[in-house]
């Protein structure tokens, strides 16, 4: 996928997602000129759109450092071929989760009075204000994201560069290669500084989606406020993040006939951890229900009364639906190894998980606490056009990424061929570990 | 296999590590020091007027009150800029031929306004009341600076929130007597313990909430 000439199916993929890009420009350009009274919210709906994508981005991006800083350091060698495209598409998700709450700020070129720096105004941001940990949050995990991804393809690139054919592309890949020479102090050094960025991210994978769901915690709206919001937001993340990823590689796999690299094991591995905290999720919506009894507020009892029969019904019985009912298909060692069945139940949490924002965010405030404020929210094509201009930028730059960097991270696999051959020949005969065995003998 | 790049890449390389850290640094700096600096505020910088008006020759010169031409400061968010009738009540005597002042007998036939270029402008959110400044005690020249040395007219402060702020937050040395509001340079603020009571019963230090001001 790194050598000359442009597949078709590559030309006709990037021209979709790429045209959608080009509609987000447009909508976000109508947005600057207009302001966001283009977008369906109102008060009191006043996050909508905005915020419901934000927090469904953010948690995709989550499946990629737990992919790779937590089962690093838990040595599982599985998570080698995904590594890589989970953690660009962890950095792909985060930068068009990013435009979500710039964009809803209205005033986007005001964007940097959110940090704190010596100013005219003497004052500070409100460090009492859930915004403000976002901004810290978020920035910290875009950036960690983006040093580990980058830290674990320097030795590819140095691959890349001695192998590239055309000088400019030599020089390109020379330059982010850092000087890689391949010798045993590198990679001394090279294996320190990954495992101290794997240190350094583990804690995010917790504290990003945590934050997330201080957002709506530590608000007095009913639905919101709720001591659980944290927990329950970082195993969603994880969720969403892991099916997003079986998403990406089942046809992955097909069109590049990876099937030796990431293998029934993978997609069985990754539909264990989806059932895992899919169970969470739905675990949480349970406690949501139960919260709404037992605190005997009549403010909580008719939120929760009002998802369930309101005027957003369908769309919390659909969430239920997708997020606790399909995924009980995982229990099921057919389905999750079964390519698929599996891409169509990642298909179907993506958009539940989707759902569960839209849930959280719309029912809890269009019913507030006085009924003369009490309003519908409807997104406008404004929103829809934002949305899936989003989903068009990350296909984008996922589909430029696959063509110009290795997808599968090239050392790690011949580590792993030289570990698994070593382990191999220590217990059988030679002959049956091929260069491209590792994975298949697992 | 053949070298990309030249040897000296290796000091650029080292060099560019320490260099972005010190480029984005300093840039901050600069902006920094741009966006606080006097020519970006425009403070101490004389503009242009229609008529070249000297507050030094009126104020220190022949003794005018600030009040004789800023009629509403007492009382009203404005403090007022004079009408051509005021400067007539005397230069319909004085001066009446001066060459300098055509432009406010011309506006005095024709009845319409000088057009003054505002020196201390505030932007159009903000509320600055001056009445009730005036009526706590404090002094002009605390915010417009010495009057009545100014040959022409300059701005002494900032404006920046920062500038207001930083005053709201510590006004001890600020707030005087009433009588001494229009006092000049020659009689300097001296604040007392009964001033400093003042304060309190003012409440001057709640003032900076967002709200007092944008509105």
């Amino acid at each position: 996928m790194l050598t000359k000439g442009l597949p078709r199916g590559w030309i006709f993929g990037f021209a979709i997602s790429f045209a959608l890009t080009m509609m987000l420009t447009w909508s976000l350009v109508y947005l600057l000129v207009k302001g966001t009274g283009i977008w369906g919210i109102n008060i009191p709906i006043g996050w909508g759109f905005a915020i419901i994508n934000f927090v469904w981005w953010i948690g995709i991006g989550h499946a990629g450092t737990l992919i790779s800083a937590v089962l690093l350091l838990f040595r599982q060698d599985w998570r080698t071929s995904i590594n890589r495209f989970a953690e660009a598409m962890t950095l792909f998700a985060v930068a068009c989760a990013g435009i979500f709450p710039l964009m809803h700020m209205g005033r986007p070129w005001l964007a940097y009075w959110m940090v704190p720096y010596p100013n005219t105004m003497a004052i500070w941001p409100q460090f009492r204000s859930a915004l403000v940990w976002d901004v810290f949050a978020v920035s910290t995990y875009a950036s960690v994201s983006l040093l580990f991804w980058y830290v674990g393809l320097v030795p590819d690139l140095a691959t890349l560069r001695d192998r590239a054919q055309n000088k400019y592309s030599k020089f390109a890949f020379g330059v982010f290669a850092l000087g890689w020479r391949n010798s045993a102090r590198h990679w001394h050094r090279y294996h320190r500084a990954y495992l101290l960025l794997a240190a350094l991210a583990t804690p995010l994978v917790v504290s990003v989606h945590t934050i997330v769901g201080f957002d709506f915690a530590t608000s007095l709206i009913p639905g919101w406020h709720n001591t659980m919001f944290p927990p329950y937001f970082v195993a969603g993340a994880v969720f969403s993040g892991f099916a997003m990823v079986a998403t990406l590689s089942i046809p992955l796999r097909y069109i590049y006939n990876l099937q030796d690299f990431i293998t029934e094991r993978h997609l069985d591995n990754m539909g264990k951890v989806m059932l895992a905290t899919g169970l969470m999720v739905a675990y949480g919506y349970v406690m949501e229900g139960f919260y709404a009894w037992y605190s005997a507020n009549e403010y909580e009892t008719y939120m929760q009364v009002n998802r369930m029969v309101g005027p957003y019904a369908p769309a919390y019985w659909a969430l239920i639906f997708c997020n606790i009912i399909v995924p009980q298909l995982l229990w099921s060692h057919k389905c999750r190894t079964t390519p698929w069945i599996l891409f169509l139940i990642t298909l179907v949490i993506s958009v539940g998980m989707w759902l569960e924002r839209f849930v959280i965010v719309v029912t809890s405030l269009h019913r507030d606490f006085l009924p003369s404020s009490w309003d519908m929210y409807y997104p406008t094509a404004w929103d829809w056009m934002t949305y899936i201009g989003t989903i068009g930028l990350f296909f984008a730059l996922l589909f430029i990424f696959i063509r110009i960097l290795p997808m599968i991270s090239l050392f790690e696999m011949r580590e792993l061929v030289e570990q698994t051959t070593k382990a191999a020949e220590a217990v059988q005969s030679p002959e049956n570990a091929g260069p491209d065995s590792p994975a298949r003998r697992k | 296999m053949a070298q990309i790049f030249h040897p000296l890449t290796n000091v650029v390389s080292r060099a560019t590590i320490f260099g972005a850290l010190l480029m984005a640094a300093g840039a901050l700096w600069l902006i920094y020091m741009i966006t606080t600096s006097d020519y970006a505020n425009q403070v101490s910088v004389v503009r242009a007027q229609p008529v070249d008006f000297s507050h030094e020759h009126h104020v220190s010169g022949l003794g005018l009150d600030c009040r004789y031409c800023h009629l509403s400061v007492e009382n009203s968010a404005f403090a007022g800029v004079p009408a051509t009738e005021i400067c007539m009540n005397c230069h319909s005597q004085i001066w009446s031929d001066s060459p300098k002042l055509a432009p406010v007998r011309e506006s005095f036939r024709t009845g319409m306004p000088l057009k003054w270029t505002r020196v201390n402008d505030l932007p159009d959110f903000v509320h600055f009341h001056h009445g009730i400044h005036i009526q706590k005690g404090i002094q002009c020249r605390t915010c417009h600076g010495d009057m009545e040395k100014m040959p022409l007219t300059w701005k002494a402060g900032t404006l920046h929130m920062r500038w207001c702020l930083d005053c709201h937050r510590s006004p001890e040395d600020h707030v005087g007597p009433r009588s001494a509001v229009f006092a000049n340079s020659a009689n300097p603020l001296v604040s007392t313990a009964e001033d400093f009571a003042e304060i309190e019963k003012y409440q001057v230090r709640k003032q900076t909430n967002c709200s007092a001001c944008h509105y």
